[in-house]
């Protein structure tokens, strides 16, 4: 009687052939990733400064040019060059002669989906928020995205207080969201019915950002009236 | 290309428009369905990146698949897809960065997309390059005609615009949920009940044509 029939055994693929494929892969992988990034690098960069510009602008309507600066605990300085520890990025936005038509800064604040990231401009004539825009936001349609079309929220931010104290080192008086039909003073702001925790998170934005700006941008505001040439 | 070649070519192609629609017969890929449908814009950019991705990586991978051995195929397959989304995720930063924005991680997730290893794996594996590309473009417009028919519902609805401009006015009501989660889930639904409908109308039309035939 004949033995029964094997089925014959697939033979190994040998680990050098495993390796050469994968290497191969792996190799035409990399070349096709980066000629993605060297091709589009540009045009990467230069739409994320537009589209930061374009906010810039909007929260800062006479402003014709900007410049990216940071303030250091040692004092301000243009952006670039080494990153310091604890700095805060700023821009400062002249009109089209030059002359200073404001600050924007960056500010966030977890709102009642994620967080919400926010760019205010201030103006040091007045000491207040002159404007705010959104950067990122995923609040909810119809409610929390509010904040960027009620009129009568937008009007919270046309003088927003945010004067600093005696000893310039702290904001005067916390800014903050109330309930909406409670506002009292001009450092407060009058949230919407129904999205107060979006409303309350641009207030801390605002707070939390501005007192960390503020007290060192303040004393030096002598070295952004004019744009440097 | 002889009669025979083209038409099967032209069955490579309707197969993933309508008879293995991903999202309306598979039901495969649900996670950027829901998520990110919530305007036709984003529906299109999408469906257009992962067609991007789907046709790439489907041509790479029947072009290798003689070279790769089986053990490490998939392996190969996940590097080649995750290949072609980093491409994706640079382009849609270069054209647009509200668009970038908008669809968040939903780009990079791309490379989990089981509609794209699937074909990796059931097709481009053991078809030559034009064929499973051709199928794969198939497959991808059908993807995208999936996400465009859940993504114009729910901004139309949710609201009242489509593509950003408004159909009915500043007095219409917006239906919000139709843009939050929920509102992928009753939309998708509503379709997928549409689509059974239409196939047992279908089969009820040929049954009765069969049972006239046979009387």
């Amino acid at each position: 009687m004949n033995a029964p029939a094997h089925p014959p055994q697939p033979q190994a693929t040998p680990a050098t052939s495993l390796l050469k494929t994968l290497g191969l892969v792996s190799t035409v992988c990399g070349l096709i990733i980066v000629g993605a990034y060297q091709g589009t690098y540009d045009a990467a960069a230069a739409n994320r400064r537009l589209a930061l510009e374009r906010t810039v602008f909007k929260v800062i309507p006479a402003a014709k040019s900007m410049a990216e600066w940071q303030a250091t605990p040692q004092g301000i300085r243009p952006a670039g060059g080494e990153a310091v520890a604890g700095a805060v990025k700023f821009y400062v936005a002249y009109d089209a002669a030059g002359v200073l038509a404001g600050i924007a800064a960056e500010g966030a604040a977890k709102g009642y989906a994620d967080t919400v990231r926010i760019l205010y401009g201030y103006s040091p004539a007045c000491q207040c928020i002159t404007g705010f825009g959104l950067v990122a936001s995923k609040e909810t349609p119809g409610i929390g995205d509010k904040i960027v079309t009620d009129k009568a929220f937008l009007a919270n931010f046309e003088a927003l207080d945010v004067k600093l104290n005696a000893e310039l080192s702290a904001l005067a008086n916390e800014v903050k969201a109330v309930k909406h039909g409670t506002k009292a003073n001009p450092w407060q702001i009058d949230a919407i019915a129904g999205a107060t925790v979006t409303s309350r998170a641009v207030g801390k934005a605002i707070n939390d950002s501005a007192q960390q700006l503020l007290p060192k941008l303040l004393p030096e505001m002598e070295k952004l009236q004019k744009k440097e040439s | 290309m002889s009669d025979l070649a083209q038409a099967r070519t032209f069955d490579e192609f309707m197969e993933g428009i309508w008879r293995q629609n991903p999202v309306f017969v598979m039901v495969l890929g649900m996670c950027p369905t829901l998520a990110v449908t919530v305007s036709a814009v984003n529906a299109l950019s999408m469906g257009l990146a992962t067609m991007f991705v789907l046709v790439c990586s489907c041509g790479l991978v029947s072009l290798m698949r003689r070279i790769v051995p089986k053990e490490v195929r998939i392996a190969t397959y996940i590097v080649i897809i995750a290949t072609f989304v980093t491409v994706v995720d640079y382009v849609i930063q270069a054209v647009s960065l509200a668009v970038y924005d908008a669809l968040g991680a939903f780009i990079q997730l791309i490379v989990v997309n089981c509609i794209i290893l699937g074909r990796a794996e059931a097709h481009a594996s053991k078809h030559p390059p034009v064929t499973a590309m051709v199928n794969a473009l198939g497959m991808s417009i059908g993807f995208v005609i999936g996400l465009f028919a859940l993504g114009a519902v729910r901004e139309v609805l949710g609201a009242g615009t489509l593509f950003g401009f408004s159909l009915f006015g500043a007095n219409f009501q917006p239906w919000v949920v139709m843009v939050l989660p929920p509102g992928g889930f009753i939309v998708l639904g509503a379709w997928l009940l549409l689509f059974s409908a239409l196939k047992r109308r279908k089969e009820a039309r040929l049954a009765a044509q069969g049972g006239g035939h046979g009387a």
